[in-house]
């Protein structure tokens, strides 16, 4: 096992080789995306696709998003592969990410079922008809589009105070008849904190907007579910990043069966996706426990507002 | 809902998850690398693939002479097909989840949780079933 600074070292070693194969056929696009995949051979792109979602996995962890968002305007932004492979491959990469995580979440009271069961059934149902409007839409209103999506959340995430615990006066009717209330142990005070919601049929409406999203971008939209639970409905913040995972773990389900039934799944692209994605959420533990929270703020606010950009202008054939 | 009850549905749903996600995951590299490896031809060579990743999905599956739905399922001879077979394990690992959790709700009586994860899983195996490609470009 590595430690303290040698690990920290080695991941930056690895990161920095990582970026540098991920950037060579961002380069490369540079000088033509057309010509550049018809001259590269496959595994330049596959070797780079890998690359870049490790780097994206340790960011985007580090960051608190799942990295569909940033995966599928990145992706698309330099790679050379259709929008459709990429919306598919990051719906797969979310997919994955929020199985893995969701066990842990669960037992640790993190996460709960309880709370996601309605949440879900909303965002999931909204995924299906998302993901058969986006396969039909023009990839460049796509494009526009989720680089204006980006770009609001860049903003939200610059404006918004999320809370630790939220004042909840008083559960909604819906909440105490569906029991959406609990307890988690927060291990950083050891102190079990009790929790209830407010505000659920507002915010149903909301996860099944949360949904659509997801299937027209493929994308997770754990962020989206993250901002509902905890500034609507007033989940505190661990419970609400927690449910949500669970929650794109149903979302990005249908969305993804839409995806696979249509041939908008690529294998090429999907396994050095997932593989990579998950070897950077891995070390980008080892990370996250040693690195300042603003600077990670700082970070991926600024990956966001470039990937939002890159998608904005390549949607409007400004820098296509 | 309590923290340490491991008999409770949040428990068993993470158990099922956590089988699910981990058997997924090793499928899934496993069929990549006998993929990459070769020992089952792919549909469309390795080498040939940069004329077709730029395609869009409805291209690609006329390209290959796919069609919608589940026509990939005939096709797992391929090794390039053959890697969906571990991708719809995982895209299915949620909806068997569920469908073992039903029996725990109705058991401690959660009929309105019970009855929402009915109406999740149909909204899963409405999406999975391919019914709504029918049609699809």
């Amino acid at each position: 096992m590595l430690r303290g600074h040698s690990f920290v070292r080695t991941a930056g070693v690895f990161a920095g080789l990582c970026g540098v194969l991920a950037a060579a056929p961002a380069v490369a696009w540079g000088a033509g995306a057309q010509a550049a995949a018809a001259g590269s051979p496959w595994w330049v792109w596959v070797v780079g696709l890998f690359c870049l979602s490790f780097l994206l996995g340790v960011f985007s962890l580090l960051g608190g998003m799942g990295g569909g968002t940033l995966f599928v305007a990145i992706v698309g932004g330099f790679f050379p592969f259709h929008l459709d492979f990429v919306r598919g491959a990051s719906l797969m990469v979310a997919l994955t990410g929020a199985l893995s995580a969701g066990p842990g979440l669960l037992r640790f009271g993190m996460g709960d079922l309880r709370l996601s069961l309605p949440a879900a059934l909303m965002t999931s149902s909204g995924a299906i008809v998302g993901a058969m409007v986006g396969l039909e839409l023009p990839v460049a209103v796509v494009q526009t589009a989720l680089g204006v999506t980006i770009l609001g959340v860049v903003i939200l995430l610059v404006k918004s105070r999320r809370a630790e615990y939220p004042a909840v006066p008083a559960a909604d009717a819906l909440a105490r008849r569906l029991g959406l209330q609990g307890t988690y142990l927060d291990r950083a005070t050891g102190e079990e904190v009790a929790w209830r919601v407010h505000r659920t049929p507002l915010a149903l409406l909301g996860f099944l907007a949360v949904g659509l999203m997801a299937g027209v971008f493929g994308i997770g939209g754990g962020w989206a579910n993250t901002i509902i639970l905890n500034l609507l409905m007033g989940a505190p913040l661990k419970v609400a990043v927690g449910t949500s995972k669970l929650i794109v773990a149903l979302t990005d389900t249908s969305a993804v069966w839409i995806y696979l039934h249509r041939g908008a799944i690529l294998p090429v692209v999907v396994a050095p996706s997932i593989l990579g994605m998950m070897l950077g959420s891995w070390v980008g533990v080892g990370i996250l426990v040693r690195i300042a929270p603003v600077r990670l703020r700082f970070f991926v606010v600024t990956l966001l507002l470039f990937a939002g950009v890159r998608s904005l202008l390549k949607g409007l054939a400004i820098w296509p | 809902m309590k923290v340490h009850d491991p008999g409770d549905p949040q428990h068993f749903y993470a158990r099922v998850l956590d089988w699910a996600a981990g058997l997924g995951f090793v499928l899934l590299t496993l069929s990549f690398a006998l993929y990459l490896a070769g020992p089952l031809a792919p549909l469309v060579p390795l080498e040939e693939l940069p004329r077709y990743w730029g395609l869009s999905a409805p291209r690609y599956r006329l390209a290959l002479g796919v069609e919608a739905g589940w026509s990939w399922f005939a096709r797992l001879q391929y090794g390039d097909f053959l890697t969906f077979l571990p991708l719809s394990f995982l895209a299915g690992a949620a909806i068997l989840a569920y469908l073992a959790l039903l029996p725990r709700f109705w058991r401690r009586r959660e009929l309105l949780l019970g009855g929402l994860a009915v109406l999740q899983v149909l909204v899963l195996l409405l999406a999975a079933s391919g019914i709504l490609n029918v049609g699809g470009h």
